[in-house]
């Protein structure tokens, strides 16, 4: 195609605008154009909005336009790599002083009992997303039902503790353990599959434990749920509104207070989430964490190189199960009831969405997703049914702009030599 | 806050799975004396319910035999088309055009071509600019898609579960065992029938057009193919138009069968659809139709005979069991991986 001149240019951008102007209107006219509506006797009636289908469809004809005339000539076939760099660098800087902000949230002035919850509600995806990360970031492998598992730690510290009586502290551990023992069961027969299918056997395994826990109504209750978790104490201290010598706040001589419980928790999800970034940051410069990435960007050359496969997935399935079960755990503990219904394969998908938007592989870009996403579902929270919609709409965005996410690292952890560009060629990854 | 800010729209819908109001027969406990009788109806369930499941599984399975993704929108391509329909059925009720066969096959036709026109579009938006991205990325775009769709019609058509009134009532009475009666409904006789139809037509299409050529050729070898001169993009676009229109008369009958829609319908069902690709072997247009009438067997003697609430956990063991021990599926064939 020879250079067309400005003239052949808008007009060919004014055909495909109106072309796609034409499919967008046969998309709406009859979902959005016609609505159902259930009456009161419970036959359906229409109600058309054909103001509503001419509208969207100019929203396309316009944005169609705007991508053809001035956003596409604009965006240099490099732009994307540099601000990928740029993005990453800025991370940097940024990570310290989001932890340093993340440090003192409860004791900056004007941070009440919600922005605090809200806190909580951050960290607890940030810590799923970065266990999350070690499965499909480093290891390469899409993992639909990892809810499960956050499940399996929320459920096992709930039991444990109704049946045994067994305190939050011991449950903690046990329920990392359990949900990773879990990871390995699962994963076990699973390992042969390739990256599609893992994802739908993952996927399935997470809706039966779902099923499992819906349905098994004399151990958990079924839909009803467990309530009346036990809450978590300070290593023995309850923290009660008495103020009694064996409580939180007569132990340190404190006004009892409500806000004690909720900083203990925020700084408890802090600790938990800190503690898997610092175990994914260490292991990746571990051989296992070395071979994470090796399988990530090619499974035959790594099984080539004799790196153990079984072994390498295993390792990535139990490690990233084990922090989603802590995190359950958490999860029983600061609601002090869970039912089934906090463990749908939405939570799993939203948990993806994290790690992808964010970044396969990049840790602070993880935290700024969940930042992001979570908070900006809380922010608005008004416009309930439009949110999920924008939300599956930036999954694909990213996916189709950057499909390493937004900061997404795919450099290699562990360098001989200096750092060198590889090639997209020689990897079974291809680019991106 | 009991579930957190999160809870997601999705668990407001009563019926978590639509197919939990299965058929006539399975509440009926069996009875020793029509035992036979019971096992028959429940066979002709099966097979209703699996024809419907075949429909989607190929939807399936011709896209990844093509560009070996799994096109997770595909579910939700299944309610679009279910929802065309009750659009369309509303419309020509209100218009009291609504009764007898023509009206029928209208708005199969209807639920045909708009759905298509998603299945189109999700391609071009959320797939075409993928190809030879990384091995993930279109698997969370189509994770994505599915999201947008699920929302994108419950933003425009609500929340609530739809309740349809029966369209086509009646049937044959097959065979009478002291008070339990065998009976094929009309609406049975319907699903049969336009499946066969559309898969016989479907068939024609790909082992006799130059269509089909083109497509079995980029299955093949999607390189090699444009080579030689296929437009593989337009190929692709196609077929997932087909698949998309299938899974619309999928839709449609559902609608009929089970007089509900909601935005949600289209996760389980299409995860049990893939379960019927992949059970068939994954690439094999038989062997989705096959693996649709298994799973849809399956899934009905499983609740006719043990439980209701696990007939979910079966079709997804079945799903698992079959990865791990039969991997190839029944008619699938041996995938070699190439460096």
């Amino acid at each position: 195609m020879t250079a067309p001149g400005k003239a052949g240019r808008l007009g060919a951008a004014l055909l495909d605008a109106a072309k796609a102007m034409l499919v967008a209107f046969g998309l709406f006219v009859v979902m959005v154009g016609l609505r159902t509506d259930v009456s009161s006797s419970g036959a359906l009636l229409l109600r058309t909005r054909w103001m509503d289908v001419a509208l969207l469809c100019a929203a396309v004809f316009v944005l169609r336009l705007a991508m053809a005339l001035w956003v596409r000539p604009r965006l240099p076939a490099a732009g994307s790599a540099l601000l990928g760099t740029g993005l990453t660098r800025a991370g940097l800087l940024f990570g310290p002083a989001l932890l340093a902000v993340a440090l003192v949230l409860p004791f900056i002035p004007g941070i009440g009992r919600y922005e605090l919850d809200l806190g909580i509600l951050v960290l607890t995806y940030v810590m799923l997303g970065w266990g999350l990360n070690i499965v499909v970031g480093l290891a390469g492998l899409l993992d639909l039902g990892y809810v499960a598992f956050y499940a399996v730690g929320a459920y096992s510290y709930a039991l444990l503790a109704q049946y045994f009586g067994l305190s939050f502290w011991i449950c903690l551990p046990l329920a990392g353990i359990l949900a990773a023992f879990w990871g390995v069961l699962l994963g076990f027969p699973v390992l042969r599959l390739r990256g599609d299918y893992l994802a739908i056997v993952t996927l399935a395994f997470g809706e039966i434990i779902r099923i499992v826990l819906l349905n098994w109504v004399s151990l958990t209750g079924g839909p009803n749920g467990i309530s009346g978790i036990p809450r978590p104490t300070f290593f023995g201290l309850p923290f009660s509104m008495s103020g009694g010598p064996g409580t939180f706040a007569g132990f340190f001589g404190l006004e009892p207070s409500p806000s004690h419980r909720v900083i203990f928790l925020y700084y408890l999800i802090l600790g938990l989430a800190l503690l898997t970034n610092w175990v994914a940051i260490r292991i990746r410069r571990q051989p296992i964490g070395r071979a994470w990435e090796a399988l990530r960007e090619d499974e035959i050359a790594c099984r080539a190189l004799g790196i153990n496969i079984t072994n390498t997935k295993l390792t990535a399935f139990a490690l990233g199960a084990m922090f989603a079960g802590f995190a359950g755990a958490f999860f029983a503990t600061r609601q002090a009831f869970i039912s089934p219904e906090s463990f749908t394969f939405i939570e799993s998908a939203i948990i993806l969405a994290i790690v992808v938007l964010g970044g396969l592989g990049s840790q602070i870009g993880i935290a700024v997703a969940a930042i992001v996403m979570i908070g900006g579902f809380e922010l608005f929270r008004d416009l309930d049914e439009y949110r999920m919609l924008v939300f599956g709409a930036a999954m694909v965005v990213i996916m189709v702009a950057r499909p390493r996410g937004l900061v997404g690292s795919r450099a290699p952890s562990v360098l001989l030599g200096e750092r060198r560009r590889i090639d997209a060629s020689l990897v079974g990854e291809g680019r991106g | 806050m009991r579930q957190g800010p999160l809870r997601c729209q999705m668990l407001q819908n009563p019926l978590r799975s639509p197919t939990a109001c299965v058929t006539v027969g399975t509440t009926v406990p069996p009875q020793k004396e029509s035992a036979l009788a019971y096992a028959l109806q429940q066979l002709i369930n099966g097979i209703s319910l699996g024809m419907i499941y075949g429909l989607i599984a190929v939807g399936y399975t011709m896209v990844y035999g093509i560009i070996g993704m799994i096109n997770f929108a595909h579910g939700d391509i299944f309610m679009v088309g279910a929802f065309v329909a009750l659009i369309a059925i509303t419309l020509l009720t209100s218009s009291d055009l609504m009764g007898g066969p023509a009206a029928i096959i209208l708005v199969l036709a209807i639920s045909m071509v708009f759905t298509a026109l998603y299945g189109w579009t999700v391609e071009r938006v959320a797939y075409r600019p993928l190809r030879g991205s990384f091995r993930l990325a279109p698997l969370i775009s189509a994770i994505g898609m599915s999201i947008v769709l699920q929302n994108f019609v419950q933003v425009s058509q609500g929340a609530r579960v739809k309740p349809l009134e029966p369209q086509v009532q009646g049937g044959i009475e097959l065979m009478r065992d002291g008070n339990f009666v065998v009976q094929l409904s009309y609406m049975q006789m319907l699903i049969i029938g336009s499946t066969l139809a559309v898969l016989a037509v479907f068939t024609w299409l790909v082992t006799q057009t130059a269509l089909g050529r083109a497509m079995r050729a980029c299955e093949q070898d999607r390189r090699m193919a444009s080579l030689l001169g296929i437009n593989t993009d337009r190929t692709i676009s196609l077929a997932f138009v087909i698949g998309a229109s299938l899974a619309a008369v999928a839709g449609t009958l559902y609608l009929l069968r089970y007089g509900i829609a909601d935005f949600f319908m289209g996760f389980i069902v299409g995860v049990k659809a893939f379960t019927a690709a992949v059970l068939g072997g994954i690439g094999s247009l038989p062997g989705a139709v096959l693996g649709g009438l298994l799973i849809g067997l399956i899934e009905t003697f499983w609740s006719a005979y043990f439980s209701v609430q696990y007939k979910d956990v079966a079709a997804f063991s079945i799903l698992v069991l079959t990865l791990i021990f039969l991997p190839t599926g029944l008619l699938g064939r041996q995938e070699v991986e190439k460096v």
